[in-house]
């Protein structure tokens, strides 16, 4: 590689992989492809591997980068071996979305029914000329799994327009408040100095509220597929309400769709979604999913006294046993853990199913999901969750 | 001692690593060059450890400077990570003049808000120079820190000034070399990652590891350490809740050391087994059967 590390055509080369890598969705700035400029002239490149090294760390980030970035760059490199660069399309390199286009349907109808309806925007006063207040009552009671595409329409508005407030917890960091209970020297010394350095008026600091983080795992198996659709729309309406939630759905495995949920229009936010989801209406293993959650993500999301919020019937295919055994851990790490099931809304319904069973022990709250009114009870319990954990009883592994 | 100018290969970092018992692989050593070169902090992330809060000592080690080490934690402020005013010298000085017989007051306000009444804390000890000498920063587990506080380190790191408002801006001659690690319990935001070279430090290979344990404890019997390392790299490959770093290796070497064991035997891991594994379950899955289809592949290798 003689005539590439001139400068310009070396600068070139960068420019060129720096746009291949942003078409893959790694954020790169300019200042990164100045510094891979200079960092190159550093290392003299003698060795394509030295290249490489230097290249990802002044370009990557992020951890969940490092092996896009290891394949694209060696892809990079065998098209500039055979002068092809210019063909280049990186695309290859992020896998093709296998999901099910009829499934999606079935559950996000979210273009045909909807368009012939006006924007949501514009839309707002239609729901008190259209629904008079008992009508709207009526609606707020009906279940989910009832619902007529009409009145699907109507209550994704109402959710949307319902307001999200998370109980605070009181941090670590001090603000000055004069109600505080902790002496604030500066502000205190600063404040006397015209009286000498005697302190005079004190003055005082308290703890700074943060709303706590808010963690949603909903199941989307075969056995909740009547509420799968309604349940994808309030997890983004709170996911875009409070500021801290990380979502995750599972049915046979579990996959996290935070960051698609967060958009600002909900169509195409729930189709990113639904998208990225690989195992619709499949059958259900909540331990399993529990567990990879634990695993590959407690660590990570459940800091600052967060809630954790599950959403699922209780039809579990999988190991009771291990589903316990993951709940426990999970009610461990949180501050409070919540179950929300849409077959509790039903008169005659007993928690008997072996999922239920061997969950209740670990949960603190047992909850219905099934309407509108249970969404608002719901809000309504996030708002006084008290600064404490609930208290738990120790129980023994069930088996 | 070797200053950053005299830096001029990875092979030499390599090597400089290596004097100071560091054994570390070509794209950290590549990072740790480019990170020298180009003056820019360096962001290690990976889980708890695999070595690197070390890579901050051993770099000031290597490069004849002081550490300074921040501690990150929730409600990290200003006042105990940049400066503080010493309030009760503050007192006693105003109560001194007033004996020696009444103040000017703007006189004495300028004379108690005088950098000889200030006390430095890390980050602004890392813009100081020491002796001459440019530090070593290490702002260690930022991810146990408030977001606040990322905000006020990405403020720092682009232009490495701190404004006292009694006294000015205080701006660093040369921008010292950052060392930032982060267990990844949250994600860090993106802005200061970017300001950032960035390292994803994986959990070592068999060989290695190896090197590592030979270098960190010279006194272990060789059959011992191969056992040991094979051992800690199958467990690894086990469903565990948590992993074992390579603090844990080397802690679990020095007790069987400490015990005068020349090799493993399926007791004695049973025995020790909590010095590699900090979860109850973990433990409990491992000791029995699992224990022992590790020890009897070790038997038959070194038959």
């Amino acid at each position: 590689m003689t005539n590439e590390t001139e400068p310009g055509h070396l600068l070139r080369n960068m420019l060129l992989f720096g746009r291949l890598l942003r078409s893959l969705g790694v954020n790169i700035t300019p200042t990164q492809i100045l510094d891979l400029v200079e960092g190159l002239d550093h290392l003299k490149i003698r060795k394509r591997e030295d290249f490489k090294n230097g290249a990802r760390t002044i370009l990557i980030s992020k951890h969940e980068h490092i092996s896009l970035f290891d394949r694209a760059f060696d892809l990079f490199w065998q098209a500039r071996d055979q002068g092809a660069l210019l063909d280049l399309d990186m695309r290859v390199l992020v896998p093709p979305q296998q999901t099910e286009k009829k499934k999606i349907l079935e559950i996000a109808p979210a273009s045909d029914e909807e368009k012939d309806l006006p924007d949501r925007e514009s839309d707002e006063p239609l729901i008190d000329t259209v629904y008079t207040y008992s009508a709207r009552e009526i609606l707020k009671q009906k279940d989910f799994a009832d619902l007529s595409p009409e009145e699907m329409h109507e209550i994704k508005l109402l959710i949307q327009s319902m307001n999200w407030q998370l109980e605070q917890r009181r941090t670590r960091r001090k603000t000055a408040d004069s109600r505080g209970v902790y002496l604030d020297m500066r502000r205190t010394f600063r404040g006397n100095l015209h009286f000498g350095g005697e302190p005079l008026k004190l003055a005082w600091k308290s703890r700074k509220l943060k709303r706590r983080p808010l963690v949603v795992i909903s199941d989307i198996s075969g056995s909740m597929e009547r509420y799968s659709r309604v349940l994808l729309k309030f997890i983004y309406a709170i996911s875009n309400g409070l500021d801290h939630v990380e979502s995750f759905v599972f049915s046979t495995r579990l996959t996290r769709v935070t960051r698609q949920l967060r958009g600002r229009d909900i169509d195409s936010a729930l189709d990113e979604a639904i998208a990225a989801i690989h195992d619709w209406a499949g059958g259900t293993r909540i331990g399993e999913a529990l567990k990879t959650f634990n695993y590959q993500w407690g660590r990570r999301v459940l800091g600052q006294g967060a809630i954790v919020i599950v959403i699922s019937d209780g039809w579990d295919r999988g190991d009771p046993q291990l589903l316990s055994h993951e709940l426990n851990r999970l009610q461990l790490s949180c501050q409070r853990l919540i179950w929300l099931n849409p077959l509790l809304g039903a008169e005659n319904y007993e928690p008997l199913t072996r999922g239920i069973q061997a969950a209740l022990p670990f949960i603190d709250d047992f909850l219905p999901i099934h309407n509108l009114s249970s969404l608002e009870q719901l809000g309504s319990l996030l708002e006084r969750l008290g600064e404490h954990k609930p208290t738990r009883h120790q129980h023994a592994e069930i088996q | 001692m070797t200053s950053r100018q005299n830096i001029e290969s990875i092979d030499q970092v390599h090597q400089k690593l290596a004097q100071h018992d560091y054994i570390a692989d070509r794209s950290l050593t590549t990072s740790i060059f480019l990170a020298l070169k180009l003056r820019k902090p360096l962001f290690l992330e990976g889980e708890a450890g695999v070595g690197k809060t070390e890579i901050a000592k051993v770099l000031s080690a290597m490069l004849g400077r002081a550490l300074i080490r921040l501690q990150c934690y929730e409600g990290l402020d200003v006042n105990t990570a940049v400066y503080e005013w010493n309030y009760t010298r503050q007192m006693l000085e105003i109560r001194m003049m007033e004996a020696a017989g009444g103040i000017n007051r703007e006189m004495a306000t300028k004379q108690i808000f005088s950098p000889e009444f200030l006390l430095k804390r890390p980050l602004l000890q890392a813009i100081e120079r020491i002796d001459g000498i440019e530090p070593v920063l290490l702002v260690d587990e930022l991810d146990r820190a408030d977001e606040e506080f990322e905000a006020f380190l990405l403020e720092i790191l682009s232009d490495f000034q701190v404004t006292v408002p009694e006294i000015g801006t205080l701006k660093a001659e040369q921008a010292p070399v950052v060392i930032i690690t982060s267990n990844r319990t949250r994600e860090i935001h993106d802005a200061l990652k970017r300001r950032c070279l960035y390292h994803w430090i994986d959990y070592p290979s068999f060989e290695k590891e190896y090197n590592i344990v030979l270098a960190k404890i010279p006194q272990v019997p060789e059959k011992l350490a191969k056992e040991v390392v094979t051992f800690v790299q199958e467990l690894r490959k086990a469903d565990l809740y948590k992993l074992p770093g390579v603090a844990e290796t080397l802690d679990w070497i020095s007790a069987l050391v400490a015990l005068n064991r020349e090799d493993l035997s399926e007791e004695i891991v049973n025995d020790t087994l909590g010095v590699l594994l900090k979860y109850q379950d973990d433990i409990q899955q491992m000791q029995g059967e699992l224990v022992q289809k590790i020890i009897g592949r070790l038997n038959t290798e070194s038959e």
